[in-house]
């Protein structure tokens, strides 16, 4: 695991006249766990696309490790370690709940073209291995009943449960978690922030959450760094967070009598 | 299920002897039955190849038969135009002298697939269906005014090598590639891409290499396809190449349903007969195979030859 973990250092990016983050400087440090959270349309998702490649920022450094990822392109960024979910549930649907898995350990396999056509020893000894190693995952998050299912017939939940898992399956040290518990009721949410932090216990990654919900956020997450209108406003604990005036005027807007906040 | 994957490979040995026998049994067989036989074999090898493309790694490419004319060409100038030179190579032996025109044709055509696939599988769905289109008919047109290969007249007086064995032998083998490469940990890969192409980056799948291998291993198929067309037929022409055989071959892949292995041979095996059976119709011939071809759509448009899988029929029953 590496000493520095993710740096953002003033990440800005325009599309076109639009700032939709601005001057954006953070740390998320190795195996912390860490919220990231805004009113709609603040700039999270798109902090999310900035880390893992899919929009290079307009200004500004985005180190991990201490290497530099500009210029990654996604599948890239993700064998430096980084690994995420979507807001929107980005499965493989037709394929099975174990090739969903099994497609994501596809960076730590030797095996490529000619292995495949030819067949030999070491290419069913990988098989083996990687079969292995998906059941045991699948068998963790208790997948291993659906493994042949194909994903799209997953029950919304599991769906979520599956998308985390192939994420694993990259081996990350840093995972970026889209609103996992969007449209989950109450029951489900706790089994996703009792979810998220067994994940952090037994494999000591860094987990990287952005969420609406603020009993996920503030139960689970160590740090939580606050954005408003692609700036961040506000960083600390959940209770320095919830009694930040930046924060609250945010999220419930002024009252007219007020007194001006400082930030 | 190490046990389950050698069976495949057995299953290959055992085509490739039966082709074998039959090869050495065809003289006494008509030879416009033979022909049509062969016509069978090359559109198996082009629509498993083409499958690889458009059905399993999701890419839409109209350019296949743009690919089976570079292969064609080159096969057929090799075993006629270049013979003298280098066949003293093999010692003029045919056995030899073939399949390694065939080859060459088929590695040239898979570098006219990297060439067109590095700047254009960027492009998806429809944009990357006109470029292909594009592709194939800037062959036909650079082939039409390619004097040393005749012009739009085309070659003649390719001599006659192809046979069963090597028709049904490279059909066996394009089948078994398309397959083996499918079934590995690796090739859910090309799946992957087609279902999800932003979550199979995310996942650490290189998709752009993932595309360019599937275009790759088409088109030097479908180069190796077209080599035997025209040492079937010993002459070939450019309007041969054009926009309707891509049609034709694609066509195939879809009846079969898209991404279905056993599915895209059987269609190849009935458009192929269909179209030799409508000859005797005369001009209506296509009139009646597309009147077929809507049918078909409006009726099975999952493919004509789906029915549910082991796992599926377990679940259906459990």
């Amino acid at each position: 695991m590496n000493k520095t973990g993710l740096q953002l250092q003033q990440v800005t990016i325009r599309f076109g006249g639009l700032t939709a983050v601005s001057q954006v400087s953070a740390e998320i440090h190795p195996g912390e766990l860490a919220g990231l959270i805004g009113p709609n349309g603040a700039g999270k998702t798109t902090v999310f696309n900035l880390i893992t490649g899919v929009y290079a920022p307009t200004e500004g450094n985005i180190t991990f490790g201490g290497a530099p990822l500009a210029g990654l392109k996604p599948f890239e960024i993700t064998s430096r370690g980084i690994a995420r979910t979507f807001q929107n549930i980005r499965l493989f649907g037709s394929l099975s709940v174990f090739d969903n898995v099994r497609v994501a350990f596809h960076l730590h396999l030797k095996q490529g073209v000619f292995p495949s056509l030819a067949r030999g020893p070491s290419f069913h000894r990988e098989e083996r291995q990687l079969a292995e190693q998906t059941r045991q995952l699948l068998d963790i998050f208790q997948l291993d009943r659906v493994r042949d299912e194909p994903a799209k017939s997953l029950p919304y939940g599991d769906q979520r449960r599956l998308e985390i898992v192939r994420a694993l399956a990259t081996q990350p040290q840093l995972l970026l978690l889209d609103e996992p518990a969007a449209g989950m009721n109450p029951a489900e949410k706790v089994e996703l922030m009792k979810l998220i932090q067994f994940i952090q216990d037994r494999y000591k990654l860094a987990i990287l959450l952005v969420e609406h919900d603020m009993k996920v956020v503030m139960g689970i997450c160590q740090r939580i760094h606050v954005l408003e209108y692609g700036r961040k406003i506000a960083e600390g604990t959940p209770s320095e967070v919830r009694e930040n005036p930046a924060v609250i005027s945010a999220y419930l807007g002024q009252q007219p009598d007020a007194a001006p906040v400082q930030s | 299920m190490p046990s389950w994957l050698n069976r495949s490979q057995l299953l290959l040995m055992a085509t490739l002897a039966v082709v074998g026998i039959a090869q050495s049994l065809s003289g006494r067989l008509d030879s416009y039955i033979l022909s049509v036989a062969m016509g069978v074999g090359i559109n198996i090898i082009l629509a498993s190849s083409l499958n690889l493309i458009n059905g399993f790694t999701g890419q839409f490419s109209l350019g296949h038969a743009g690919f089976m004319a570079v292969g064609a060409y080159t096969a057929a100038v090799l075993t006629g135009r270049l013979a003298p030179q280098w066949s003293p190579l093999f010692g003029g032996q045919v056995f030899l002298l073939f399949p390694a025109a065939l080859i060459v044709g088929g590695i040239v055509a898979a570098l006219a697939g990297a060439l067109v696939g590095a700047p254009s599988l960027r492009l998806k769905g429809d944009y990357l269906a006109i470029v292909t289109l594009g592709f194939g008919e800037i062959i036909k047109v650079i082939f039409q005014n390619l004097e040393f290969v005749g012009g739009a007249k085309g070659l003649n007086g390719i001599p006659d090598y192809s046979n069963l064995l090597w028709v049904f032998g490279t059909a066996a083998i394009t089948v078994y590639t398309v397959w083996a490469l499918l079934n590995s940990s690796y090739g859910r890969g090309f799946l992957a891409v087609a279902d999800d192409e932003i979550a199979a980056e995310a996942m650490g799948l290189n998709t752009t290499r993932y595309k360019m291998v599937a275009f790759v291993v088409g088109a030097f198929f479908a180069g190796i396809a077209g080599g035997l067309f025209a040492h079937l037929n010993n002459s070939i022409n450019p309007s041969g190449f054009d926009f309707n055989k891509s049609i034709e071959i694609v066509v195939m892949v879809i009846l079969g349903g898209m991404g279905r292995h056993i599915g895209v041979i059987l269609a190849a095996i009935l458009l192929t007969v269909l179209t030799e059976m409508l000859r005797e119709f005369g001009d209506y011939r296509m009139v009646i195979y597309s009147v077929l071809l809507i049918l078909l759509m409006l009726t099975r448009p999952q493919g004509l030859f789906i029915w549910p899988t082991r796992k599926a029929a377990r679940r259906q029953n459990a």
